[in-house]
């Protein structure tokens, strides 16, 4: 992107030396830009005077695609937002769904899937610590977290046969029920990780090269965060406690006990200390869960017309076969006109979902709101003014995705 | 107070401009006029006891052949102080599809303004950087409307940067690989 030649160095040299402001483009190929993002940074000298973000390149129209599917047909698009914490989408949009055919799924189901959303959070955060401590030069903490990462993994594969695209949730409840050994390990797992965020924290906590580069940078105070409308981790690193499983609980938070940690100071640092307590929070979640979590059905029994059947009813009853043929072919056709707008609490801040019902089994319009695009356009308030190596420390600090960032 | 109160006290505030409430499954929806939105907005957000903060979204919705005005720009408010969601509907005609920005009173509806350019083409008056954001520049019409085909337009009013593409396979395809090594 420069325009900088030898010849205007040597010239440089022979007419003393001047300053230029020089442009960078950074990404979209970048190890540490976190998927496809690319920042135009005019520097001067080492110093940042204006960011540009480019987004898009990893644009599907995830949108336009929803409205030419029925509602069962859209939940796999869901687990391409957010890539690495695809069950939370999945529990987030049919929750959306679920709120506008106006059926709720019963309790054993509820518990099941506050489950899987707070693994997903822990996936999705210790991803997170391992890449945002790469970046700024911590190593050794991305080799230790993927070992926990691999265990949930292979509990999200025990469940429903895929580690990353999951598709697990179903509108009104779940698509199969969690068994002894998936409960049993991911117990021991909630056993054992707490002294494995303990770990991670002693590698780089009293680290003075991760204090000096996390310390006062990208500081945005909480009125600013708020104007910006940012939510989950990187508003509460500047204490604000909102998080929609406080505010509008759903699913089984209401029944579980947790905390929303904050932060003071609105820093990296900051951030960093809400996400490590954070995973604490959800290891205690998690654990309650499986300790409280009732017996009981897991698909919605009182909804035939929006539920898909089980596989024994299909083969014996008339009623039910019919429903299920209505179902995939056309959609949930009884679905009411209206629209809502559905919130949950994902891994990287509040995941929103606006649909659009015109009575047809197909939503009309259906936005999705995510956390990483609204954290990616804040990128130029924190970058600018800092250094170079601080743009990395803040593009971390923000979590993005770019899946879910371009949808 | 309850999300229909404060839709209330909008109307009576605001009796020219708020043509209908609705509500559905508890979330209320009030449909306005687009002439005054940045006052709606600076009245819902400075109010003592309302306080909507949070900008969570603006987006809109196509009425194509359904409803006229055919465009609605959607705002989601919230207010983290007192846990109240209200969706704010602006009506935007077919033919001039413009309304105020509202970055004035809430900076992060920048890139949601701008998105909202790019998918259904509204011109937001006042916006500093009104650019395309997930599309490229070049981009012909606007995919989130209704009248555009779900797989774009085909042929010649493809991308130019996809049509590059496809030039350059056509030429790849060509190309003589053993003829290049001998």
């Amino acid at each position: 992107m420069s325009n900088i030649t030898i010849r205007d160095l040597k010239e440089d040299i022979r007419t003393g030396l001047k300053t230029k402001e020089l442009v960078l483009s950074m990404g979209p190929q970048h190890p540490s830009t976190h998927g496809v993002l690319r920042l135009v940074l005019e520097l001067d000298g080492e110093t940042v005077v204006k960011c540009t973000p480019y987004v898009g390149y990893l644009h599907r129209g995830t949108e336009k695609l929803c409205e030419h599917r029925t509602y069962l047909n859209a939940l796999p698009l869901s687990d391409r937002l957010d890539y690495i914490v695809s069950m939370a989408n999945n529990v987030g949009y049919v929750l959306a769904v679920e709120r506008l055919f106006g059926i709720e799924a019963p309790a054993r189901a509820k518990y099941i899937r506050t489950i899987v959303s707070e693994m997903a959070r822990l996936s999705g955060h210790i991803i997170w610590i391992a890449t945002h401590a790469l970046d700024i030069g911590a190593m050794t903490v991305f080799l230790y977290s993927f070992r926990e990462r691999e265990w949930l993994l292979d509990l999200f594969e025990h469940l429903c046969g895929a580690r990353l695209t999951t598709s697990y949730p179903r509108i009104g409840g779940v698509r199969n029920d969690v068994t002894e050994e998936f409960l049993d390990s991911l117990y021991q797992f909630t056993e054992e990780f707490p002294a494995r965020i303990e770990e991670y924290e002693t590698l780089i906590d009293q680290n003075r090269i991760w204090l000096q580069r996390t310390k006062g940078i990208g500081i945005i105070s909480a009125e600013e965060a708020i104007n910006w409308g940012l939510t989950g981790p990187v508003l509460r690193g500047s204490g604000v406690p909102y998080d929609v499983r406080k505010f509008a609980p759903y699913d089984a938070y209401p029944w579980v006990d947790f905390e929303v940690p904050v932060g003071k100071n609105g820093d990296v640092y900051d951030r960093y200390k809400v996400r490590m307590q954070e995973m604490r929070q959800s290891n205690r979640i998690i654990k309650q869960c499986i300790e409280r979590m009732p017996k009981g059905p897991i698909m919605a029994p009182d909804a035939p017309k929006f539920t898909l059947p089980p596989k024994e009813k299909i083969m014996s009853e008339m009623e039910s076969l019919i429903h299920q043929f209505v179902l995939i072919t056309k959609g949930p056709i009884a679905a009411p006109e209206g629209e809502i707008y559905s919130a949950i609490e994902a891994p990287k801040g509040e995941l929103g979902f606006y649909i659009v019902s015109d009575g047809t089994g197909k939503p009309y319009r259906l936005r999705l709101r995510s956390p990483s695009f609204v954290h990616a356009s804040v990128l130029p308030r924190l970058c600018e003014g800092h250094l170079v190596a601080d743009v990395i420390a803040n593009i971390g600090t923000i979590d993005i995705v770019l899946g879910e960032c371009d949808r | 107070m309850e999300p229909i109160q404060i839709a209330e006290r909008l109307k009576e505030r605001f009796p020219e401009d708020v043509r209908e409430i609705k509500e559905f499954r508890d979330q209320v929806s009030v449909v306005v006029k687009r002439e005054h939105i940045l006052d709606l907005l600076r009245f819902l957000k400075e109010e003592p006891d309302i306080q909507m903060d949070l900008l969570k979204d603006i987006t809109a919705v196509d009425w194509l052949g359904k409803k006229v005005p055919r465009f609605e720009v959607v705002y989601h408010l919230y207010s983290i102080k007192f846990k109240h969601l209200l969706r704010l509907k602006a009506e935007v005609p077919e033919e001039d599809p413009a309304i105020d920005s509202v970055m004035p009173i809430y900076i992060g509806a920048n890139w949601h303004e701008r998105e909202c350019y790019d998918m259904f083409g509204i011109q937001f008056r006042g916006h500093p950087d009104l650019r395309r954001i997930l599309l490229p520049e070049d981009w012909e019409g606007y995919p989130l409307r209704k009248d555009y085909p779900l797989e774009g337009y085909k042929g010649e009013k493809d991308w130019s940067g996809f049509r590059e593409v496809l030039q350059i396979a056509k030429r790849n395809k060509k190309f003589d690989w053993y003829g290049a090594q001998g």
